[in-house]
């Protein structure tokens, strides 16, 4: 049977997320998990991640995360970050006057501005319901029309240092990276779980995926 | 090219049943919430509220389930609201599976639990909602109160301070029930719906008093609410959810389709 560990640090919903996997794949076993032995054995592995980055990266540092995550990533096998499982991704946030974070890729997570406007509107933070995503042909992109929307709920944004590390963006008042790639790891800032059937479909995607572009 | 207005079916629950009826052509139990809540899915809902109005605790851990259930079939955001006074109340629901939980009147009667409940499991899961009706008289400047009770207690609060104040407190979404028309399907009250969006930097929701989609269409515009709850128009068939992000579309208002 084909496993894929959700990363359980105490942050936010993973119920959703573990959810929505069975649904998409009842024959995958879900493991929610901190255990670095499960995280280890399994064959795909996503991070979580909702809240506070400050406390999301405490409680990442203080259980071991960390680890699991870097090895996980130098595993090669396919792993996904999901909207402050995104972000802990980059090398610092500007959440709780400044954090750092993982560093796995070269960017920073910032804050949407309090006077975030577009078309002379302003923009309420976060940024929070249904937005479109322009994509490129990642294979976690499968089956997914370009401009669909997805669900959010955030009021920082990534924005990765390189162009060639991003695979989706989207425009709320400024224009910032939705997802990155890089060889096995995939990160989004929306919420596949809660994003109905193209975000079932990227799940879906993300368990077919051979961590390959 | 923008953010989509939401629109959100909402569904009274109590014990575990749909209360005041749903009715679709081709469902089987019209009054089993999860079977409701995925149709609303199926056609496009952008999020589901679930209203518990039990009154015994025995309820409230039928509510648990409900909010379980549904959280494993259906996949959009659900808020769950009714009888949320603790945080424990909010963990239990949070781990049941809802996105964000609604508080009413324990904000009125102690509003430091805004803050508590926002600290601990941060703003984006924290919806105050609010009851607000017009108290000023014609001719005098525009004054809406804060209302408990279900629309029957007065509290002399003044509602656009009042949404301030929560959102300072860490209220991520204000849920603005607004009930000047007495109960009709007059549609929102424009007035407060404004005045409220205007003032807080947070989504507001515009509920109460939908009669027709022209309501839907004016709390996103004049109102300049972020989304729209609705309920009786939805359950009775009366419109879709797809007739009505249509009808919301040929407006000129951002609608995901």
């Amino acid at each position: 049977m084909a496993t894929v560990a959700v990363i359980d640090y105490g942050m936010g919903n993973l119920h959703s997320v573990s959810k929505a996997l069975e649904h998409v794949s009842p024959e995958t076993e879900v493991i929610v998990t901190a255990d670095p032995e499960k995280v280890r054995n399994a064959d795909r592995v996503i991070l979580p991640g909702v809240g506070a980055i400050r406390d999301c990266m405490a409680e990442i540092r203080r259980l071991g995360v960390d680890k699991e995550v870097e090895e996980a990533i130098a595993s090669g096998k396919p792993f996904l970050g999901i909207c402050v499982g995104y972000q802990a991704l980059m090398q610092s946030s500007e959440e709780n006057n400044g954090v750092e974070c993982l560093g796995h890729f070269d960017g920073h997570v910032k804050y949407f501005g309090d006077d975030l406007t577009e078309n002379g509107e302003r923009l309420k933070v976060p940024h929070m319901g249904w937005n479109e995503v322009q994509h490129d042909d990642h294979p976690l992109w499968a089956n997914i029309d370009n401009g669909s929307r997805f669900y959010f709920v955030h009021s920082y944004y990534v924005k990765a240092d390189q162009s060639a590390l991003v695979s989706a963006n989207c425009t709320y008042g400024l224009e910032f990276d939705v997802a990155i790639a890089r060889d096995n790891v995939f990160a989004v800032q929306f919420h596949p779980e809660k994003s109905s059937k193209v975000g079932l479909q990227l799940l879906q995607n993300f368990l077919n995926w051979d961590g390959k572009r | 090219m923008a953010l989509a207005k939401r629109i959100i079916p909402c569904l009274d629950v109590e014990n575990g049943r749909v209360v005041k009826g749903v009715q679709f052509v081709d469902i089987r139990d019209a009054g089993d919430p999860v079977e409701v809540a995925k149709r609303y899915d199926e056609q496009g809902a952008d999020e589901i509220t679930f209203l518990d109005i039990t009154a015994t605790h025995e309820g409230r851990d039928t509510m648990v389930h409900t909010v379980e259930k549904m959280a494993s079939q259906v996949f959009i955001p659900l808020t769950v609201g009714g009888g949320i006074r603790t945080c424990d109340d909010i963990r239990t629901m949070l781990n049941a599976g809802a996105d964000k939980v609604s508080i009413n009147s324990a904000a009125v009667f102690n509003p430091e639990f805004v803050r508590e409940a926002a600290e601990r499991f941060g703003s984006q899961c924290i919806v105050v909602a609010i009851d607000a009706k017009k108290v000023s008289q014609p001719g005098e400047e525009d004054k809406w109160e804060i209302f408990t009770h279900g629309g029957r207690k007065p509290t002399g609060i003044d509602a656009v301070e009042w949404a301030k104040k929560m959102v300072e407190l860490g209220a991520g979404e204000i849920l603005l029930t607004s009930m000047d028309q007495d109960g009709v399907k007059n549609g929102y009250d424009l007035g407060v719906t404004r005045a409220i969006s205007e003032a807080v930097n947070v989504p507001v929701i515009a509920s109460g008093g939908v009669g027709n989609l022209d309501h839907l269409v004016e709390g996103c515009i004049e109102g300049k609410a972020d989304a729209v709850l609705a309920a009786s128009i939805f359950h009775f068939n009366e419109y879709t959810v797809p007739e009505a992000k249509q009808y919301m579309r040929d407006k000129g208002i951002e609608v995901r389709l």
